[in-house]
């Protein structure tokens, strides 16, 4: 079973729910500590939490155009083709500009000429280890001044791949966009963290649109309780959106969190409210 | 013109909330600013700023391919080379799937019956509004949609248009989380960038990754530092960091229920309470930040109002 | 000689725009006669790769030279591999006003980036 936790909002505690139930399930003797994948690849953060070892490491490149200059003609045909600009024909030089390139290949299937070879070009990096609980983890680093997180998300997934029985845990980036929607791909079940404020609200909507979108069940976490107004509750009864935990705003928590602890070693009953939590998600993904 | 972009790195660090105290003190020093709300994705900045607007644009992000079922002869041949797994086979013709179509089109040139064709996709609006504070750009992408970083160029253009015809002095930008696509496009042309940082190990870490992006497109960037009394050895840490690597923190506004009051309010915080620690506080960052952006704001750095 | 100069707008009275690759109109004027032509800049609203886009628009007006007021390193690069020459103009004015400057010779002509630009390595 894949679970992925969202929001929509950034700072809302994705990744500190994400790793305290990754930590709850692995503490539960009876089952396989879970997968955990961190798809927040332009600012991964769950590894200070989970602290793993990393033993394996792989670059994630995508393929760009290489020109042959003995064979190109300078039909321009590539330069037609490419939706992202990423070549230019201008006088006798054709020009490849490789960080717009999206690694389609288009251009070298349309060379009449046969003059373009791909060749992988690094953008990122992927990690995986284990950590002390025993959680296999993996993450995708974005490399600075790459434009797209996309491809390495797609990566980590094909990457680190469960065992048989073993639940995945996926931390998603903030937004809504082609980053979150990548991790949340091939989630049974969606887990969207809000916080009760009008900034939690809005965003919280566009998430819940998201899962609509991908037809994911979904269940909501409010977490730093109390802090706000009634707005997300409200908006959870009439959309039908169950509220499976809600954290209440903590000094504790908000000190502890911000030191790298998951909320089981603030309060090790989270333990029992994690293992709960999953219990319940796997009863809804039963009914659907 | 100045142009300041405020970025995070990490989400939810206050860069909103921040940047929407800025407009309110920018009107309030009679610093003439255009607004524009560069998280796309999630836009709030308007929701605690009162924008009515003007003016609302839609926005094509970009073409998705669509495969015509009379003239698919189901030969899969776009199945193979399509590198997004966009394509599938449904009941002997072959279908799009719209979410994972990455636009690029290698399927439209390969089918040999010239069965695909790109259709535009309706990705959101962008809106020209007016705010208590000055006029604001902002956009609602829609959700599960790409191009979030052409829908940000789009603000920030049509921003930069504005203040150039009507000789604003300032745009500030309220910056996404990350360091990808669509914050590469918000810092685009930046004159400044102010990174609102937590001290927790999440917020320091991300810090450094924004840092390190803003210093890859060569923006000049000074920190200023969120909540900052959750955590005193994560406050020393950034101090330090940014010593080391000569970044001046602008500021450290301690952590305040007055923000999360003032926004359940729909009001920046300085303006809801001025009093406040928090407001105290980004005032003295605001007074830096003008300093730093002389000297074309048409403004007496000096003569801007204290406390 | 016929150039391509960046303004806000489509007349010779336009205010100059500084960007190239963001610049909101082409304008292709001709330095003896003075006559001109306007293009809107096809690019500019693309997250990236207005740069390139630019001067591959550019380079289809065979135009001898470009006045703008930065050049990222995607178009500068693109510029000359066209053989197109590139002169900075840092001060305000119209159009016209800019032309007068690029005439009289008190433009810079630059052949390296001027602006960190975006979307590069």
């Amino acid at each position: 079973m894949q679970i992925t936790v969202a929001s929509g909002k950034g700072g809302t505690g994705k990744t500190t729910i994400a790793t305290s139930l990754a930590l709850g399930l692995a503490l539960n003797a009876a089952v396989l500590p879970p997968l955990f994948l961190d798809c927040d690849v332009e600012a991964p953060n769950a590894h200070l939490f989970l602290r793993p070892v990393f033993e394996n490491r792989k670059d994630v490149s995508i393929l760009i155009p290489s020109i042959d200059e003995s064979k190109c003609t300078r039909c321009g045909r590539c330069a037609e083709v490419c939706e992202y600009h990423t070549i230019a024909v201008l006088g006798k030089k054709v020009m490849v500009f490789p960080q717009l390139c999206h690694g389609c290949g288009s251009c070298t299937l349309v060379c009449p000429t046969k003059a373009i070879q791909e060749v992988p070009d690094v953008m990122g990096v992927l990690e995986s280890g284990s950590t002390p609980s025993g959680i296999n983890f993996a993450h995708g680093i974005l490399n600075v001044g790459e434009p797209m997180a996309v491809p390495v998300i797609q990566q980590l997934k094909k990457w680190s791949t469960p065992q048989p029985g073993q639940v995945v845990i996926v931390d998603a980036p903030p937004g809504t966009s082609c980053p979150v929607v990548e991790s949340v791909r091939n989630a049974d079940f969606l887990l969207l963290v809000t916080e009760p404020t009008p900034f939690g609200l809005h965003d919280l909507k566009l998430a819940a649109q998201v899962a609509k979108e991908l037809k994911i069940p979904t269940g909501i976490i409010i977490n730093r309780d109390g802090i706000g107004d009634a707005g997300v509750e409200d908006f959870c009864a009439v959309e039908g959106l169950p509220i499976l935990m809600r954290i209440p705003y903590d000094r504790a928590i908000a000190e502890g969190t911000a030191q790298g602890q998951t909320l089981i070693e603030i309060y090790p009953e989270y333990t029992m409210l994690f293992q709960q939590l999953l219990a319940e998600m796997s009863r809804i993904v039963d009914q659907q | 013109m100045k142009q300041l972009v405020i970025l995070s790195g990490k989400g939810g660090t206050g860069k909103t909330s921040i940047t929407a105290s800025f407009a309110h003190l920018a009107h309030t020093d009679s610093v003439r600013a255009v607004l524009a709300d560069a998280d796309v994705d999630a836009a709030n900045l308007e929701l605690v700023l009162s924008p009515h607007i003007l003016e609302e644009q839609e926005f094509i992000g970009g073409k998705v391919a669509w495969i015509d079922p009379q003239k698919c002869e189901g030969c899969g041949l776009c199945e193979q080379v399509c590198r997004f797994d966009a394509i599938a086979v449904q009941e002997d013709k072959y279908q799009v799937d719209p979410i994972a179509c990455d636009g690029c089109a290698a399927c439209v040139h390969q089918c040999p019956t010239s069965a695909i064709r790109m259709e535009p996709q309706l990705a959101g609006h962008w809106f020209r509004s007016e705010s208590h504070y000055g006029p604001l750009f902002h956009a609602a992408l829609r959700p599960a949609q790409e191009n979030s970083g052409k829908l940000v160029t789009m603000v920030k253009q049509q921003a930069r248009l504005l203040a150039m015809d009507e000789k604003y002095p300032l745009i500030i930008v309220d910056g996404p989380p990350g360091i990808g696509c669509p914050v590469i496009s918000a810092v685009s042309g930046a004159d400044m960038a102010l990174i609102v940082t937590e001290p927790t190990v999440a917020g320091v870490h991300d810090m450094e990754r924004a840092l390190q992006m803003t210093r890859h497109f060569n923006i000049p960037s000074a920190v200023c530092i969120n909540k900052s009394d959750i955590f005193g050895k994560g406050a020393a840490q950034i101090s330090s960091y940014c010593l080391d690597e000569k970044i001046a923190v602008l500021g450290q506004i301690p952590f305040d229920q007055s923000v999360t009051e003032a926004m359940v309010n729909g009001e920046p915080v300085t303006a809801y309470r001025p009093e406040s620690p928090a407001s105290k506080e980004i005032k003295n960052v605001w007074q830096k930040l003008i300093k730093l952006l002389q000297p074309d704001l048409g403004v007496d750095a000096d003569k801007v109002r204290t406390g | 000689m016929k150039i391509i100069v960046t303004a806000s707008s489509p007349s010779l009275d336009a205010e100059f725009d500084p960007r190239f690759g963001r610049g909101a109109y082409f304008l292709a004027i001709d330095t003896e006669t003075m006559q001109w032509e306007a293009f809107p800049n096809p690019g500019v609203n693309a997250p990236g790769g207005a740069g390139t886009q630019a001067a591959q628009f550019v380079a289809k007006q065979k135009v001898a030279a470009v006045i703008s007021g930065d050049f990222g390193p995607n178009a500068s690069a693109a510029l000359n591999a066209a053989g197109i020459s590139m002169y900075l103009n840092k001060a305000n004015g119209n159009i016209q006003d800019i032309v007068k400057r690029f005439n009289a010779g008190e433009l810079q002509q630059v052949s390296a980036p001027t602006a960190s630009g975006s979307h590069h390595s």
